[in-house]
Order: structure tokens, then C-alpha cells, then sequence
């Protein structure tokens, strides 16, 4: 590629900090960001032009967000630090910019959020997440589709009482 | 990939983090030697110039005329395209600039990189330091100090092409009857660098 990076982390900035942010939370997925951007300015020049770069950087970010899920899983923090179901996800994003489905998995419990985040947004398979999360992958598996069935029900009750968005 | 989607778009993402996040990246990127080229915008009475360096130096100025987001892709292909805005490399010259424009500096004292010039339009940019502040060289009188006295055009393309102008003065050549000739940035930015070194 040889377009200026710049123009990169302007265009892509945001999505990839969404990315980094439902995989692994607010906090961590700021380390996430800054991986994912040096790795990806490193490989910039090597870059085929035709390639998609938001796949790309996509990519990157959910490997970069999963390998710290995966450093915390085995540095066994005991305390999560992701918070209160709906709490500071309201206050931190809002409804302002449409159908907030950070906000409604922010509201899950911590187990569906997180096999939701890590199988539908990280990309991982059920047996890697379950390695995660501990538990057999069918307990992951079913962690996810209830978290996944909760969505549904959420956007639907939001639909059906007209609340704002 | 639909709810992926969505859960992205629902996001609302801070411009003060991302700020902050890019400051970070410069930071790393620096450190890990990966920052190519580094630029700002600085603000003046010319208009604002953008202001891109390698690691060995200053290695271009431009004016708003030339347009900015063409300069940068050029340098993107010219020389790497891991360029970052990243304002605290171009710091000293942003300094001097300010300096120079208040009439208070005569010369600029930073390191420049001249690998976007070779050939006999590198003798000239070169050579252009040696035309004191405040006085003007006819472009004959350039091209005979570069050594090719009959290639008086050819120094007003390398005058045209100098990758850093005001750094490296070409706005003091001029044509020999004495009116000021053209210039990247305009006529009227060469008129005000010319008076404003008149009146220093």
C-alpha cells in the first residue's frame, strides 16, 4: 500500500477500538488498539493494494484483543473487571447513535457477554472459547446462543414499546 | 458478520481516547523505528504549510496551493507510507518558522533531508543557503554559481521543485530585471517572504 497511514487510523480508528472494546472490554482494548496499529503501520508498506484494509485491520484487532483475553485467562485475574450489567456501558455510549447492541451486551450476563464477544466478534471457535471462559464447549456453545437469544428478545421489546434509540 | 456489524456501530468511540490512542501509537512507532515520516500543519502568515520530516531531517515544506493531501500521497509513494501526524518531530522548525515570520531569525538551523532531489536540481537547493538574508540572486546568477551558467531554466525548475522552500530560501532568486519571478507558493507568499526580509 502506499497510502499514508494517517489516512488509515483516521478512517479505521474508531471501528477497530469497537472491535477491540467488545472482545476484551474498555480497558484492555485500548493496549489492543495500539498493538493493532504498530503491527498493522509494520506491515503497511508490504500490503497488497487491492486488499481490504478494514477486513484487514479487523483481523489483526481480534487476534491482538483475543491474545489478551487469553494472557488474562492464564494469569487467572480472580476479579473481572468489566462492568455492572448495563451501568457504565449507559453512560459511557448512550443510545444516541442508533441500536445500541453495546449496550444490550454490556446488560448480559458475564458469561453469555463474553462467549458472545469472543465467538460472534472474535471470531473464535466454541472449544477455544470455552478454554477461555473454563467450562466444556458445549456449556460455551450454550452460554453464546442464550446470550444471542437475549439480544433478539431485547431489540424486539425495544421495538414493540417504541423507546428511543 | 451483520451483528458483528452492529455491535460496532453501537459503540460511540470518544474523539479525546482516540486522540490519546494516536499520540500513543506515535509514541511506539517512533520507538520502534517505524516512524518513516512524520508531519504537522503549521499555521502562519503564508497560509499553513505542511511540514514532513524523516528521521534525518526536514524533507518537505508545502503550501496550501500545492495541496496538502497530494503532498502527503507523494511521499507516501516517494519515500514510505508510514507516515503519522506527529507534530513533535517538526517542533524545532514550527519554532524557528515562528521565529523567522516575527523578524526575528535570519536563518534556519535544522537538519534537512534532500533525498527527494538529485542530479543538478540537488546542486541548486543546495546552493541556496548561500544567498544571505534580505538579498536576492537572478536565476543566470544561481546556475553560474551551480556550475552550468547557461542552464538558467533549469534552475527555475529546481527553484519550482525545492522540496523545502522558506528552509531553503528560493524565494531570493529572481529574475534579472529584478521583478520577483515565480514561485510554488503563489507570487504573493514570494512577495511577502521578499518584503518581510526587506524590512527585518
Amino acid at each position: 500500500m502506499d497510502e499514508p497511514f494517517e489516512h488509515v487510523v483516521r478512517r479505521h480508528g474508531a471501528t477497530v477500538l469497537r472491535v477491540c472494546r467488545s472482545v476484551v472490554g474498555h480497558h484492555d482494548a485500548q493496549d489492543a488498539w495500539a498493538e493493532t496499529f504498530l503491527a498493522a503501520l509494520r506491515a503497511w508498506p508490504a500490503l497488497d493494494a487491492g486488499a481490504n484494509v478494514e477486513a484487514w485491520l479487523v483481523t489483526i484487532a481480534r487476534r491482538k484483543a483475543l491474545d489478551t483475553v487469553r494472557g488474562s485467562a492464564r494469569r487467572a485475574v480472580p476479579v473481572d473487571v468489566l462492568p455492572e450489567a448495563g451501568e457504565r456501558v449507559d453512560e459511557a455510549d448512550g443510545v444516541a447513535d442508533g441500536l445500541d447492541l453495546w449496550a444490550a451486551l454490556g446488560a448480559l450476563p458475564e458469561r453469555q457477554r463474553r462467549a458472545v464477544a469472543l465467538h460472534h466478534l472474535g471470531g473464535l471457535p466454541y472449544p477455544e472459547v470455552a478454554e477461555v471462559l473454563g467450562g466444556t464447549p458445549a456449556a460455551a456453545r450454550r452460554a453464546g446462543a442464550d446470550g444471542i437469544a437475549t439480544l433478539r428478545r431485547t431489540y424486539a421489546r425495544w421495538d414493540d414499546e417504541g423507546e428511543p434509540r | 458478520m451483520n451483528e458483528q456489524q452492529h455491535a460496532g456501530s453501537g459503540t460511540v468511540v470518544d474523539d479525546g481516547e482516540l486522540a490519546a490512542l494516536h499520540a500513543r501509537l506515535v509514541r511506539d512507532a517512533r520507538d520502534a523505528g517505524l516512524l518513516d515520516v512524520a508531519y504537522r500543519v503549521w499555521e502562519g502568515p503564508v497560509g499553513p504549510l505542511l511540514l514532513a520530516a524523516t528521521p534525518a531531517g526536514l524533507v518537505r515544506v508545502a503550501f496550501a496551493v500545492q495541496d496538502h493531501d497530494a503532498v502527503l500521497t507523494s511521499l507516501a509513494t516517494r519515500i514510505s507510507p508510514r507516515v503519522l501526524a506527529a507534530p513533535g518531530r517538526l517542533d524545532a522548525v514550527a519554532r524557528q518558522l515562528d521565529e523567522y515570520f516575527a523578524g526575528r531569525r535570519r536563518q534556519f538551523d535544522v537538519p534537512v533531508d534532500l533525498r527527494l532531489l538529485d542530479g543538478f536540481r540537488r546542486t541548486v537547493v543546495e546552493r541556496l543557503g548561500e544567498i544571505g538574508y534580505g538579498r536576492t540572486a537572478s536565476y543566470a546568477q544561481v546556475a553560474a554559481a551551480s556550475g552550468s551558467p547557461r542552464a538558467v531554466r533549469a534552475v527555475g525548475t529546481a527553484c519550482a521543485l525545492n522540496p523545502v522552500p522558506v528552509v531553503l530560501p528560493c524565494h531570493r532568486v529572481v529574475r534579472s530585471d529584478g521583478s520577483p519571478g515565480r514561485y510554488a507558493g503563489g507570487a504573493e507568499a514570494k512577495l511577502l517572504l521578499l518584503d518581510l526580509e526587506r524590512r527585518a
